[in-house]
């Protein structure tokens, strides 16, 4: 069977400052990755960069896939910044969304949700939340916005857009070799 | 390319270009009818559409306000959004995976072969299935659906093939790649099937048949047919003798139009056939055009239906290729000892990553879901697909507060299902389950239902106008010269997927209406 090549694609730009950066990224990705860890939070406008710090800890916790580095979630979460910065109520909702969170967490375990150190420990502070508003608008848009990003699609496998390579006539719909024979 | 004036009154005019209104405006153009389609979507060829889940629901899907009511799970999931249909010349046939079958004799019999059922508002059709033989015959050859007419069926893709070799190891019978309106070979001036996977996304290569790019354009060649697109049509008017005498639309620039007609059809899919109905009510009609039996709106049906999703230890890559790539047809058949009347088909079924995140468990999160969605490589799925029980109390209604950017009020869906659907789905979920388990599946997922693609019922057929809405030919039983066309004629739902049987009344009903017209009835 021809099977998906699961390796990322995705460049780190995203950890970066400047999108026209020259730096070779898969070069340096690692220690640009960590020399400018927590950046892209600095950037939000409307948010604060706890905020939105906490808002990728709960992107997370909401969607736990081992297997997908953080920079996957920040893409989903940074335009609700942008949206915040539109919108005062919009603002409203996930500041005070995540205060209400860091306070759940902090009466609980002394520290704000994002220091919580088990994910176990922070769900179930997510769950006492899930019929919030706050709860359902940040999942509601994370579905989308975590699940449709192109560059995440190889990492399960899927393949996407094919009508430009001739769809999958010639590359395998019908490859499967381990059935049981009839 | 015809064009015909506002104040030509002696054209068909048709709300909807699907597989109802498309094809009854080609049959009566060919026919030398004078014909406009009235469309209220944009008119998007093949090579424009895209293989992109979202994109491509935002290109063609009906996403004007609806609400929505009911203890169905859609009503709670996607509130606003009841049914996933298209806004676009062509209608539904863009969206539509090609599934072409043939309803059962018992299937235009149900109330004498269900019998008294509580609850469903079960009719038998004014028609019988040796009635509409030979119609089917005509839809299939213009379709082109796979093992009939000499066409090979097409070639099983991987996830058909673990559908296949499950239902085998359980003792099904019927299984095969299925009757589908998808060239397995160059047919009809269109090339055969490239295994593109993105069915559900309109067919950029033009297998599929849709009346986008077969009937449209064919009725355009005669000279007889002009369609106009971005057109929603907004009330049907009448003269004091109850007569229909055109029909008032909004056009691309949000203008109101007035379209005179000899003849309205109308094929707008099963929830705004009859919200246009009833927004066209009138001092002659107050509850709505064509409703004196108060049925217009009611039966609302749109099968009962799941999905199971199966992962197996090794990969699938069930996207690759036909959406709908295979049946099982052996639990279509009515049998009362499995715990409920009617049938249900299994078809296989795929959805790319994004849709698979937004439809296999709504509202879910958390490991128990993000686990199922690291298997989707190594999944297989199936739909399930069955007859569902009229009830009068689904229906499609005005909605009382809501109204769309033209004034109109929007059309409210309400939803229950009947303990008969509820039964038949268990029954389905257990058995799809079983199909995949037999071939070594290490976790399942039954689906719940996407929102509606099979809208159905909602104008049905009767013989006696006060059990229903139309005639055998569609006509409205209290308004000659106005018609339905599309699925919300059905009286009942059948098993299978309707499109080929909206397709063949289609073709009936331009036979009836040229020759009504041709002896000045109508």
């Amino acid at each position: 069977m021809r099977e998906v090549d699961r390796r990322s694609k995705h460049s780190r730009r995203v950890f970066l400052k400047g999108a026209a950066t020259a730096v070779p990224v898969v070069t340096v990705a690692t220690s640009v990755a960590v020399s400018v860890e927590g950046a892209w939070a600095d950037d939000a406008s409307a948010l604060s960069p706890a905020t939105m710090k906490t808002l990728l800890k709960v992107a997370r916790d909401i969607y736990p896939h081992d297997v997908l580095g953080d920079s996957y979630y920040i893409t989903a979460i940074k335009p609700w910044d942008g949206k915040a910065a539109k919108d005062p109520a919009v603002k409203a909702l996930i500041s005070d969304g995540i205060s209400r969170l860091d306070q759940n967490a902090r009466d609980r375990h002394k520290v704000g949700y994002a220091e919580v150190p088990w994910e176990a420990d922070r769900v179930v502070l997510l769950k006492e939340i899930e019929g919030s508003d706050f709860f359902q608008k940040v999942r509601g848009d994370l579905v989308v916005s975590l699940y449709n990003q192109k560059e995440v699609w190889p990492r399960f496998g899927y393949e996407g857009s094919s009508a430009e390579h001739g769809g999958y006539i010639n590359r395998g719909f019908a490859d499967i070799d381990w059935l049981p024979k009839a | 390319m015809a064009k015909f004036d506002l104040n030509d009154s002696s054209v068909v005019v048709i709300v909807g270009s699907g597989a109802g209104g498309g094809t009854l405006g080609n049959e009566l153009a060919q026919k030398g009818v004078k014909v406009v389609i009235l469309e209220a979507g944009p008119r998007i060829e093949n090579q424009d559409f895209v293989n992109d889940e979202w994109e491509s629901f935002s290109q063609l899907a009906w996403t004007d306000a609806r609400t929505t009511s009911g203890t169905w799970r859609v009503a709670k999931d996607f509130s606003g959004l009841p049914a996933w249909i298209v806004k676009a010349v062509g209608g539904s046939t863009t969206h539509w995976a090609g599934a072409s079958l043939r309803f059962d004799e018992h299937e235009f019999r149900v109330k004498s072969t269900y019998g008294n059922i509580p609850g469903a508002n079960l009719l038998d059709w004014p028609v019988t299935l040796a009635e509409m033989e030979p119609w089917y015959a005509k839809a299939e050859n213009k379709m082109g659906v796979t093992r009939t007419n000499g066409i090979p069926g097409l070639p099983g893709n991987n996830n058909f093939k673990v559908l296949e070799a499950g239902a085998k190891k359980l003792g099904y019978k019927t299984v095969h790649t299925g009757n589908m309106a998808i060239n397995s070979q160059p047919r009809d001036g269109r090339g055969a099937c490239q295994q593109i996977g993105f069915c559900f996304q309109g067919c950029k290569s033009g297998a599929k048949w849709s009346t986008l790019y077969t009937e449209i354009p064919k009725g355009e060649a005669t000279g007889n047919l002009e369609v106009r697109p971005s057109s929603m049509a907004v009330k049907i008017e009448h003269d004091s003798s109850g007569k229909v005498t055109g029909v008032v639309y909004a056009d691309v620039t949000g203008a109101m139009q007035r379209q005179k007609a000899r003849i309205v059809a109308v094929a707008g899919n099963s929830i705004e056939s009859p919200r246009l109905l009833l927004n066209s009510a009138s001092t002659m009609f107050p509850d709505g055009l064509a409703n004196s039996s108060g049925q217009v709106g009611r039966n609302y049906m749109r099968h009962m239906t799941g999905s199971v999703y199966a992962v197996f230890e090794k990969s699938v890559h069930m996207y690759r290729g036909t959406t709908m790539a295979g049946i099982i047809r052996d639990e279509a058949v009515n049998n009362p000892k499995r715990g409920f009347v009617g049938g249900y088909e299994m078809e296989t079924l795929s959805i790319g990553l994004p849709f698979m995140a937004a439809f296999l468990n709504p509202g879910a999160w958390g490991r128990s879901f993000t686990s199922a969605l690291d298997g989707y490589p190594r999944m297989a799925g199936m739909w399930l697909v069955g007859e569902d029980m009229p009830q009068e109390t689904n229906r499609i209604t005005l909605d009382p507060v809501v109204k769309d950017k033209f004034g109109q009020p929007v059309a409210s869906v309400h939803f229950d299902d009947h303990p008969n659907d509820v039964a038949m789905r268990a029954h389905a979920y257990k058995q799809g389950a079983a199909v995949y388990d037999a071939v070594g599946a290490t976790v399942t997922y039954p689906t719940p239902p996407y929102p509606s693609t099979h809208n159905l019922g909602t104008n049905r057929m009767s013989e006696k106008p006060r059990d229903g809405v139309v005639n055998k030919f569609g006509q409205s039983h209290d308004v000659k010269n106005l018609f339905v066309s599309d699925g919300s004629q059905f009286t009942s739902g059948a098993a299978c997927n309707p499109t080929l049987t909206i397709v063949a009344l289609a073709i009936r009903q331009a036979d009836h209406i040229a020759g009504a017209m041709q002896k000045k009835e109508i």
